[in-house]
């Protein structure tokens, strides 16, 4: 589970996020919405642990461990994995590695490359050169192949084309364990509360709801954080009256 | 027999004549004999000391001659193994193709100047050995030759001529490892280069260099590709020495030449490196380009590059990327020289330190901040080499990586 308190970030001397409170349990999914620059990244660079962003307030415990304070690769270790908005480039270093890093031990990465249709990319280097579309599927794949339980995704879905928004769909879905099928052992009931793997969506189109179910729906405005059971109902409710609105009436109905 | 009276003379009025570039040396300070060594067998090769044949792994030698189609190998003055597997490739010491081969003549400080410096002059007045690799035309080398130059005297200068020709049609690989043994600390090695890459020939020539701390090293070499031909120049030096200076210089005489120069340096504490490589572009159609990455923990790396367009229709291009790690300095001076409409020349130099992005974002895929380092700094260090061997690619990435533990 991850649980996060009052959480206060400062970024660059200025407050950026302030008394966040976000909880999400195992299996859950959440969608987080907000205009541009209202803090999204940051909530999820925060999350992961970037030294730039200063924790002033509050607490981040994630399975139980406070990890506020906790280095990068720690909270990589226990769980946590990103898939980044804009990642940098790292020369010298072939997406095939990167793979492998990420598994951190022996992985087919020829045959978790071809799930998101990436194989050609293999013998580039991280990030050089990739277009929009496919940095997010390589972001997927370093995912796939890290196989964390908390899963942050930063705009997975924008700037991917019709075709690839599918695969793109439902590799987060398979990710995040969503397809629930009956097994032989186990009813679709079971398989649903079996599931442990948690996420983070962040998105502005909401396409990403066609392919992925999502339990809750957040919105992030003006640095503060309002929730809501039904993510479909804010985003019709962000389409309609737009985001101040609609903080207002979500704040109204908790 | 050559008798290089003409030679001696020039070189004697050169032994005080200081280098242009790099702190001055007193080799006075250095003894010029040595004891000899036996010639070695092929088996009697692979039972040198294991930490003799460690240090030579790290300079590319392997003993065991596997993968490779011949060794030389000169220990102080003496040439103790010399050998050729492979037909249409010559391996030659190269007083022993003085004495014996009229040819030598035409190749023999027909490039570098006996008397451009102290250095040159001293590798006249006083030759140890070096070799003399030859390509016959249309021969083609399936395993690089490996030449190895060794150091086992303390407080020796080891002055060596080497001559490389990649006759017509030819196609040569060679590495170089230059090393000193575990107890020499102390040394200064003079090598004289001259390579003739003739018509349509393809050479490579990989160096690396494994000296120790207190180490003078002042190569000097200069290469000259007729039309079509091939340079591929490779240099890695990632152990410490005291004192490194050289200035390579190739000439593209021929049109569609093409040289590559790759350099990849780590500047360790104590060290200072000024290193460099210079292309003129003589012709239509030839093509240069210069990669160098030096890393500084802690050394002095001056890192230069020459680009000289003579024509129009040339194209050249300089790279020059410092990561500065735990100090020191990376001094990059690119240089391009444009003599005539119609040539594309251009530079690329950089100087800087590992982005905190690039480690926070290995640190998120689980690795420490170490490992993520390391792991930059061999991505920054992988220069691709087209047209290189995959072997002798190989033999680059494992002296990089044998080497990585003292970097960080
Ligand atoms: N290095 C920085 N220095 C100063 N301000 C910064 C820095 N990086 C980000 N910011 C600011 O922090 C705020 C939050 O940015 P963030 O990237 O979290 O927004 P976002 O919600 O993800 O936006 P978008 O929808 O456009 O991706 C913005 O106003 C941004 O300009
Ligand atoms: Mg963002």
């Amino acid at each position: 589970m991850l649980l996060i308190e009052d959480l206060q970030v400062e970024l660059a001397g200025r407050t950026i996020l302030k008394h966040i409170d976000l909880e999400i349990k195992p299996g859950e999914t959440h969608v987080l919405f907000g205009p541009n620059g209202s803090g999204k990244t940051s909530l999820l660079m925060t999350i992961v642990g970037y030294p730039q962003y200063k924790v002033t307030g509050g607490k981040i415990v994630f399975k139980g461990v406070d990890i506020t304070y906790a280095p990068i690769d720690e909270r990589a270790r226990l769980g946590i994995g990103m898939s980044y908005q804009r990642p940098p480039t790292i020369h010298g270093l072939k997406t095939r590695q990167m793979v492998q890093i990420c598994a951190r031990s022996d992985v087919d990465v020829e045959g978790l490359a071809r799930k998101v249709n990436f194989e050609n990319f293999l013998d580039r280097d991280v990030n050089a050169g990739f277009s929009g579309g496919e940095i997010k599927r390589s972001e997927l794949l370093q995912l796939m192949s890290q196989g964390a339980d908390l899963m942050l995704f930063d705009e997975p879905e924008s700037g991917v084309d019709i075709e690839n928004i599918a695969l793109v769909g439902e590799t987060i879905a398979r990710l995040l364990e969503k397809e629930c099928s009956a097994t032989a052992t186990k009813s679709r009931l079971q398989v649903r509360r079996d599931r442990t793997k948690m996420g983070l969506i962040i998105t502005h189109t909401g396409h990403i709801l066609d392919y992925v179910a999502v339990d809750k729906g957040q919105l992030l405005f003006n640095g503060v954080m309002s929730c809501s059971t039904n993510p479909r109902e804010i985003f019709r409710c962000i389409s309609e009256v737009g985001y101040e609105e609609c903080v207002r009436c979500t704040i109204e109905n908790s | 027999m050559y008798d290089r009276e003409q030679l001696k003379e020039q070189a004697a009025k050169a032994l005080d004549k200081k280098a242009p570039l790099g702190p001055d040396i007193d080799l006075m300070g250095f003894r010029t004999t040595s004891e000899s060594y036996e010639y070695l067998s092929d088996e009697e090769l692979k039972t040198l000391p294991d930490e003799e044949v460690q240090r030579l792994l790290l300079a590319g030698v392997d003993v065991t001659e596997e993968g490779r189609g011949g060794t030389f190998f000169q220990k102080d003055t003496s040439v103790i193994h010399c050998e050729s597997k492979q037909e249409g490739i010559e391996v030659i010491p190269i007083r022993q193709a003085l004495e014996k081969h009229d040819w030598i003549r035409d190749y023999y400080w027909k490039l570098a100047s006996v008397d451009a410096d102290k250095y040159t002059a001293a590798a006249e007045t006083n030759l140890h050995n070096g070799y003399v690799i030859r390509a016959l035309p249309g021969a083609k080398s399936i395993y690089p030759i490996q030449a190895c130059l060794y150091i086992n005297t303390n407080g020796l200068q080891q002055n060596v001529h080497n001559i490389i020709i990649a006759e017509e049609d030819s196609e040569l690989h060679v590495i170089t490892g230059c090393s000193t043994s575990p107890h020499s600390k102390k040394g200064a090695h003079v090598g004289i280069s001259e390579f003739y890459i003739k018509k349509n020939a393809k050479l490579s020539f990989t160096m690396i260099h494994n000296w120790a701390e207190d180490m003078v090293v002042r190569p000097r070499s200069v290469a000259q590709v007729e039309a079509g031909g091939l340079f591929l120049n490779n240099y890695v030096c990632m152990k410490p020495c005291r004192t490194l200076q050289m200035y390579p210089t190739t000439h593209l005489v021929g049109e569609n030449a093409v040289a590559r120069l790759n350099s990849i340096i780590v500047g360790s504490p104590g060290s200072e490196y000024d290193v460099g490589g210079r292309v003129y572009l003589k012709k239509p159609g030839t093509r240069a380009e210069i990669v160098a990455r030096t890393i500084s923990n802690g050394g002095r790396i001056i890192s230069r590059g020459h680009l000289i367009g003579e024509v129009p229709e040339i194209k050249a291009h300089l790279e020059c990327k410092g990561l500065i790690i735990k100090g020191g300095l990376i001094y990059a001076v690119p240089e391009l020289e444009g003599h005539v409409d119609g040539v594309e020349m251009s530079h690329e130099a950089a100087v800087g330190k590992i982005a905190q992005e690039e480690i926070c974002y290995l640190m998120s895929r689980g690795l420490t901040e170490d490992e993520a380092v390391a792991t930059i700094v061999r991505g920054f260090l992988s220069v691709d080499v087209p047209g290189l061997p995959p072997q002798l690619k190989a033999e680059i990435d494992k002296a990089i990586e044998m080497s990585e533990k003292d970097v960080m």
